[in-house]
């Protein structure tokens, strides 16, 4: 590793305080991120990957969220500790973020334009980008960063509502948002699920494309790992809030290594055996109100034994690849 | 958008006609005689007789109505018995009062309601929600005329800020009418001693009937904004570094103020059925106070004019209050 990380979380903890007790949504990670790496975090639902992404961003309300340890470290600065204001002046112009479901990340009583002009004044005024748009001339960028993610016709679209696009448009004009403060790190939250697979297809080229002209770094959440296999270098898989396995691509998809991954790639359909039955992973997650001792994958794992009641390290068994299990590794 | 302003007022005046079918049937069903009534109480059985041919009053009633309906159309809104004027002449007298007052009460209450509403939300749960709550329950569960009554006791007769009740004073000669409207009136000719006068009569009236309503929409208000909070819109826009100042008052108030303007529309028509309390208590010379007296004297003619002004009116103004909506709602504006 040449560069110094963009992006790193040091045993990293959060909490949700409910009515119910505390649920411990993400239990100590580490990872780094690469200047111009694309990163995918994978795992079902409710495993802590969106939380990851939003923490980042300081998005979560607290209460309920709570820091319980750990630190998010960005261009040497950890976010936790961060003043709100410098928080406000990191998002969108250094960190971007763009979310699962594009019909209802636009607000609908103001045109397209009107939204981009205005996060793009937003940015200038927080932003050193030495930059001082008029309003005319942020609504000429608007119509540039419009055409950049190949929304077509963007004059007319800047005085479009939001309900007159379809989602793949709509998701065009969330990306074109992300894009205007001139970030160095794009997350995406799920940026295909809600849009149809023509349109997730190029979505995804999409974000390809941008990231090698913008040499963006992308942290890419999904629970598709075809997503995973199309725009990512490498992948971090999540099971109830903790990381199981930090592999690159080619190392996931060739060796998968932790029974939790391994179990997921069984449940990806394969086009060339139609008829065969997927295989499931049986269970459901355990309840993050009270976690199982030891690895939380126990309970549904098929080779669990006796040790797995002790918390497994993320150990390193090759070269790019970690993984969290007493049964692999140490080869 | 003009075509849909014509349909609307196309269906307004049947609903007129439907509103004044049902206020003629039940103010001729009242076991009263108003032929009786309106001959005096000197004449005798003669007199009434032939009064009551004269108007028409021994025929059926959906006759007398088409009767009604017809002299309407040929611009005779008929004659008050107890004010012995034309009705036309005497709703152009009282409602104009009305109107500034509902319109002055309706502007506080939205004036205040909305910040205070949006207030209470941004700070859900301190010591100003609450606050802002204790308002608003006491709001909708004081009677206006006792609220009257106290701003009364305390304002005018203890404090001595605000007159007791009346448009203005006595002694004041009225500027010549241009549209009815005191203040306006008043402004318009240059009267600004009037104009303060009046302001300082409309203020306890105004604020007594404007109660229930600046509670409604506070409430409502703050219900909207919490949920518009909460939406994915606004976390958009947090993530992209938009101040929270702007967040609130430009990306957040205007999808709450979609329900809050349905509130203001029906609070509007409440208040302008409400004021006849408010008119009582503070002594001003507006529609309800006519209508009501009116209903007691059973004197029916007043009180179709009366109910042409009201209804014709509380239509109009949801007609706004759609037009509004439009305005503010891109998804409203395609439809209509």
């Amino acid at each position: 590793m040449p560069d110094k990380p963009i992006l790193s979380f040091i045993d990293f903890k959060l909490n949700f305080d409910t009515f119910d007790g505390v649920y411990q949504a993400i239990d100590g990670i580490s990872f780094d991120l690469n200047p111009g790496e694309s990163l995918g975090i994978v795992g079902e639902t409710g495993c802590g990957k969106s939380v990851t992404a939003k923490s980042i961003m300081g998005l979560l309300p607290s209460p309920p969220a709570e820091v319980a340890g750990g630190g998010i470290w960005f261009d040497g600065r950890n976010l936790l500790k961060e003043k709100s204001s410098t928080l406000k002046s990191i998002r969108g112009n250094e960190i971007s973020m763009i979310f699962q479901d594009p019909m209802t990340y636009l607000n609908p009583v103001f045109t397209i334009g009107k939204q981009i002009v205005d996060v793009i004044l937003a940015h200038q005024k927080r932003g050193n980008h030495g930059r001082s748009l008029t309003s005319k001339q942020a609504f000429q960028y608007g119509m540039e960063l419009l055409d950049k993610v190949h929304l077509p016709n963007p004059r007319r679209q800047m005085k479009s509502y939001p309900h007159e696009l379809s989602g793949g448009m709509r998701q065009r004009v969330l990306i074109a948002m992300a894009l205007s403060g001139q970030p160095k790190l794009l997350i995406a939250d799920e940026p295909t699920t809600a849009l149809d697979v023509t349109i997730q297809a190029q979505i995804l080229e999409l974000i390809s494309e941008l990231r090698e002209q913008l040499n963006l770094s992308v942290i890419m959440i999904t629970h598709d790992l075809g997503v995973v296999a199309t725009v990512c270098d490498r992948v971090l898989v999540m099971y109830a809030g903790q990381i199981v396995e930090d592999a690159s691509i080619k190392q996931l998809f060739n060796n998968p290594s932790h029974p939790y991954t391994r179990g997921l790639l069984q449940a990806v359909p394969d086009p060339a055996k139609p008829n065969k039955k997927l295989k499931g992973i049986p269970g459901a997650l355990p309840n993050l109100l009270n976690p199982p001792i030891g690895c939380r994958f126990q309970t549904r794992c098929s080779s669990a034994s006796e040790k797995c009641t002790r918390m497994p390290a993320l150990n390193k068994i090759r070269t790019n690849q970690k993984v969290a299990c007493w049964n692999v590794g140490t080869t | 958008m003009g075509r849909f302003i014509i349909k609307r007022l196309f269906l307004m005046a049947f609903m007129l006609i439907g509103l004044l079918a049902i206020t003629f049937v039940i103010s001729h069903i009242a076991p009263t005689d108003p032929a009786a009534l309106a001959a005096g109480p000197d004449a005798d059985t003669e007199m009434i007789e032939r009064y009551r041919l004269e108007y028409g009053l021994d025929q059926p009633v959906y006759v007398q109505f088409g009767n009604y309906l017809t002299r309407l159309m040929n611009g005779n809104w008929g004659t008050s018995i107890l004010t012995t004027r034309a009705v036309a002449d005497d709703l152009l007298l009282y409602f104009p009062n009305t109107f500034e007052l509902v319109v002055f009460s309706i502007g506080i209450a939205i004036l205040l309601g909305i910040p205070l509403g949006v207030t209470a939300a941004v700070l859900q749960n301190t010591w100003a929600d609450h606050t802002i709550r204790i308002l608003t329950v006491s709001g909708v569960a004081m009677p206006m005329f006792w609220l009257g009554l106290m701003t009364q006791l305390y304002f005018a007769l203890y404090l001595g800020w605000f007159p007791l009740g009346g448009r203005m004073n006595m002694m004041t000669d009225p500027p010549d009418p241009i549209t009815n409207l005191l203040i306006v009136d008043s402004i318009l000719r240059g009267e600004f001693g009037t104009t303060a006068e009046a302001l300082t009569h409309i203020v306890l009236p105004a604020v007594a009937l404007c109660f229930p309503a600046l509670a409604s929409i506070i409430r409502v208000n703050r219900a909207e904004m919490l949920e518009t909070l909460k939406q994915d819109y606004i976390i958009n826009a947090m993530a992209h570094g938009i101040s929270m100042v702007r967040i609130v008052s430009v990306y957040a108030l205007k999808n709450a103020m979609l329900p809050t303007m349905a509130m203001i529309g029906l609070r509007f028509g409440w208040m302008l059925g409400g004021t006849v309390l408010v008119e009582t208590v503070f002594d001003w010379p507006g529609i309800g106070l006519y209508a009501v007296q009116a209903t007691i004297s059973s004197d029916f003619e007043p009180i179709m004019g009366a109910t042409i002004v009201l209804g014709g009116f509380f239509m109009f103004t949801n007609l706004i209050i759609d037009l509004v909506y439009a305005w503010l709602d891109p998804r409203i504006r395609g439809q209509i």
